[in-house]
């Protein structure tokens, strides 16, 4: 019982844990995973795919790389799921503003496209 | 009584300025990393919703222009051996940022065995990246408004909105990294001179190493969002 008292979680105090420590060679793998991505996205303009494939491959090759590096290069991988949820789950609010905003800007563009011609005449 | 419950509290932290420190900086914590860590990464939130407002703004812009977007693949193009090599510059500022980011990531790694010389040269090298990335655009920035006519209220290319994002969004990012460059050279003066070492703790290392991943995290954003979508 007298244990139970003085429970410490292992990382309570955490200079006492021991420091994400990873081998170089997970940083140069994890570093050429990244030039080969961004070559990746390169090439989508290099051979002029356009419209939906375009968006779909330039914006799932830009996911991928912030992955590596928030989740090894940023350590976030390694970190305790308080701490991770803290920090990755505020930017999805971003979604909602993406979502409103692109309501909203097809319809403007809808207004714009009818009346603007009429404008400039 | 309450003066009672006061004295009967655990500590008894007095309620003044000395109390308010306490108070922040006692052993009750929800995060188990470092105040220097946590307070980096809170940082690091609110700079990504000013990133995320900026790109959400040029997407509701895009969005609504009535003309075309200038193609952005022509506008960044190189003239190199008589043709022109679509977003080379990019690409090499791209790749530039990127090996800063590995270089860094070996910096905090070395931080964490005590190689005090090591880590001082490899976070002076990702300092060095971020000089020539800055030196990059302020070519490509040049390039932009001297000879291609780009202000941040009209182009020769397409829709007048360009410019103003192009600048406010590159701006703000080659000013994070001109900042980071900065604290960079700071850190590495301090690992240099061994302030690490006698703490024992090369924590603030892996802490700039955050804040240098970020940009270029950023930089992956823009390079997806701006230049090749």
């Amino acid at each position: 019982m007298e244990e139970q008292k003085h429970f410490k979680h292992p990382s309570f105090y955490p200079g006492d844990a021991p420091e994400t420590e990873h081998p170089f060679s997970l940083y140069i793998s994890v570093w050429i995973l990244l030039f080969v991505l961004s070559a990746f996205s390169y090439a989508v303009d290099l051979a002029e795919i356009q419209g939906y494939l375009r968006w779909f491959l330039v914006t799932v090759f830009a996911f991928l790389k912030a992955g590596l590096v928030v989740g090894v290069f940023m350590h976030m991988a390694w970190e305790r799921m308080a701490f991770l949820y803290a920090i990755m789950l505020p930017p999805l609010f971003l979604l909602a503003l993406i979502g409103i905003l692109a309501v909203d800007g097809a319809f403007v563009y809808y207004i714009r496209d009818l009346f603007m011609p009429l404008v400039g005449e | 009584m309450s003066n009672n419950q006061s004295v009967s509290f655990e500590h008894s932290i007095p309620d003044n300025l000395k109390g308010l420190v306490a108070d922040w900086s006692s052993d009750v914590q929800t995060f188990r990393v470092r105040w220097s860590k946590a307070m980096m990464w809170i940082f690091l939130v609110s700079d990504t919703f000013i990133f995320g407002s900026f790109l959400c703004a040029y997407m509701a812009v895009r969005l609504t222009t009535i003309e075309p977007w200038p193609p952005t693949s022509e506008v960044f193009a190189l003239h190199v051996g008589g043709a022109d090599v679509p977003l080379l510059l990019i690409a090499i500022m791209t790749f530039i940022l990127i090996s800063s980011s590995g270089t860094m990531a070996m910096a905090v790694t070395s931080g964490y065995k005590k190689q005090r010389k090591k880590t001082a040269f490899l976070i002076l090298l990702t300092a060095l990246g971020g000089v020539a990335f800055v030196g990059m655009q302020m070519f490509e920035w040049s390039k932009l408004i001297f000879e291609e006519g780009i202000r941040p209220w009209g182009n020769p290319f397409g829709a007048a909105q360009f410019g103003g994002f192009f600048f406010m969004i590159t701006g703000f990012h080659g000013l994070h990294v001109s900042i980071g460059v900065v604290y960079l050279t700071i850190v590495a003066k301090r690992v240099w001179e061994g302030r690490y070492d006698k703490l024992n703790d090369y924590q603030m290392v892996e802490v700039a190493g955050l804040y240098w991943h970020f940009v270029d995290l950023v930089w992956i954003f823009i390079f997806a969002f701006f230049y090749l979508w």
